[in-house]
């Protein structure tokens, strides 16, 4: 396919792994809602940081030392200028989006919710931003409230106002890891505000697809995960409006988030090293930096336009060659959805189906995608999903569907 | 790569198509539900035990053909069983699994349709899948030890 807007062939020799072969075939990675592959650049940025500067951050007088924390912080800044921040300090270091969440919920919950106070969620969740108020439901008697869904796998807003009525909170998620929906993030941000809610929103689907804009959203609260946007594991980033950040107590206690520790007690740190607590992921840090600087090269314009294309062959070629032996999970206009995929086939179960395309080295992920909740609504335990990134093209959605058909060959359906 | 030969055994997919013993007990039969928390499956047992020996048993739930087989080959290989019977198949079936210590001492238990799923051994990821069932029934013979259903 000649009239992507990216260079695929020339974006995947940046990708050393998508040249491996396993049995003499390529590798077709359409798991990226998971995890996505890491670029030359990311992986020679961290190894050139571990060989030449690599030391403690914020605690030594040398040379060195400080070369690690410009480098650190770099990293902070080239995180503001991706999600446009107001401050380059409200940005905070997390091992994950998952513990951004947790940071919320914990910190911000615990000193701005009381029994009975009520936190609206959506039923397209992930764990992530579901179990942390769970825990305050156990642990203080919060009220939770739920958007539910239309047919197509959009929020339905229409009951929105009457279910933010008091509530303290709004907590939804940008672009749904199953449903592959993105969400009016404007439109909810508003909409919590004309309520008196704060709004807090799971970027971690989102963020790696999209221009970022937590100005232009109205946004209170950001999380996201560098693993989704071609950096390494291990670091996450919250961002928070400064003076939402500035009253929440710490989260975890330890070096770096203190200011003075007495034997009567401690005082915090300023922004960001209070939320910071022990050595954090330096390497990683460096790592994200070196991703961001990747996808900016590209262009986030770029890249969504070129996964809607990715999407709307995706959704022509499997409903074309499947008709209703395939069901698409989620919104069927690529205006409202992302490349991610979740799909019945026949009555092939997702394990099965998984293992079959295995053979042929397409790599999808089968489960409940840590949306439980979301599942029940969908009457489905389980479910494949395909995703696709700037590194995939139309070639693969091709290799996904001869594969589907091989599955079809085993189970005899 | 093993092939999928190896794993996807006609009666395995005869079982997934057909399950066996499909169906609830009522009370006082024990009732365990198990279930694989990465991926989402879910297999019930219902057990009947009379004077130390598996009357009856039905398996409920929803999953793969791996662990849907393997509950069906599993309900037909105990039923009419002793208990301690069915405990030493348990432990053959986790041998073969390898996720168990092969008891050489162990007197010879017979698997034979279960030998079929000695393929899954080669596809690691799925093993999980083929033991759910295995796990759930020592479940409800627990269960079944201490007087009956403790899950209502």
């Amino acid at each position: 396919m000649s009239h992507s807007t990216l260079d695929v062939a020339a974006i995947r020799t940046q990708f050393p792994i998508l040249s491996r072969e396993i049995d003499g075939q390529p590798l077709v990675y359409l798991d990226s809602a998971n995890t996505s592959q890491k670029p030359r650049a990311v992986i020679d940025a961290m190894s050139r940081f571990m060989e030449q500067s690599y030391a403690p951050i914020n605690r030594s007088a040398y040379r060195l030392a400080a070369e690690a924390t410009d480098a650190y912080e770099g990293a902070r800044s080239a995180v503001r200028r991706f999600v446009n921040a107001p401050k380059v300090h409200e940005l905070i270091f997390t091992k994950n989006a998952t513990e951004a969440l947790n940071l919320v919920a914990m910190c911000w919950g615990r000193a701005n919710l009381q029994r009975g106070d009520v936190v609206v969620l959506t039923h397209m969740e992930h764990h992530a931003n579901i179990v942390p108020w769970h825990m305050l439901v156990a642990e203080r008697g919060i009220e939770l409230r739920w958007v539910p869904l239309t047919a197509d796998g959009q929020l339905d807003l229409t009951t929105l106002p009457q279910l933010l009525d008091g509530a303290k909170a709004f907590s939804f998620t940008a672009m749904s890891n199953v449903l592959g929906t993105i969400t009016p993030v404007r439109e909810l941000c508003r909409a919590a505000h004309d309520a008196g809610a704060i709004a807090i929103v799971d970027g971690c689907q989102y963020v790696p697809h999209n221009v970022t804009d937590v100005q232009a959203w109205g946004a209170d609260f950001l999380a996201f995960s560098s693993h989704k946007l071609c950096g390494p594991s291990g670091i996450g980033v919250l961002w928070g409006r400064e003076a939402l950040l500035d009253a929440m107590p710490p989260f975890l206690g330890g070096g770096n988030m203190i200011a003075d520790v007495r034997l009567d007690g401690f005082t915090t740190a300023e922004l960001p090293a209070k939320f910071e607590a022990g050595t954090p992921p330096i390497t990683e840090a460096i790592g994200l930096g070196a991703a961001i600087e990747f996808l900016e090269g590209i262009g986030m314009t770029e890249i969504r336009r070129h996964e809607m294309q990715v999407a709307d062959y995706a959704l022509r070629t499997l409903t074309e060659r499947f008709g209703d032996d395939i069901t698409i999970h989620g919104p069927t206009n690529v205006e409202h959805r992302g490349a991610t995929f979740s799909f019945a086939f026949r009555d092939i179960h997702p394990h099965d189906l998984s293992q079959v395309l295995d053979q042929r080295n397409v790599c999808v992920r089968a489960g409940h995608h840590c949306a439980k909740p979301l599942m029940r609504v969908l009457g489905a335990a389980a479910t494949a999903r395909a995703s696709f990134y700037l590194y995939n093209d139309e070639s693969e959605v091709d290799v996904l569907a001869d594969a589907l058909d091989s599955a079809t060959d085993i189970f005899g359906f | 790569m093993p092939g999928l030969d190896d794993l996807y055994r006609e009666i395995i997919l005869d079982h997934y198509r057909s399950p066996r013993n499909r169906g609830e007990l009522p009370p006082p039969a024990s009732h365990a539900v198990g279930h694989n928390p990465l991926c989402g499956d879910e297999i019930e047992v219902y057990l009947d035990v009379q004077d130390g020996i598996v009357t009856d048993i039905k398996v409920g739930g929803q999953g793969c053909s791996i662990s849907q087989s393997s509950a069906s080959m599993m309900s037909q290989a105990v039923k009419g069983k002793p208990v301690a019977e069915v405990r030493a198949l348990v432990h053959r079936f986790k041998s073969m699994m390898s996720i168990e210590e092969a008891d050489e001492d162990a007197p010879e238990v017979k698997l034979g349709d279960l030998e079929a799923l000695q393929g899954v051994v080669k596809f690691p990821v799925r093993i999980k899948c083929a033991v759910l069932a295995w796990n759930t029934l020592t479940e409800a013979l627990s269960t079944s030890d201490a007087g009956g259903d403790t899950t209502r």
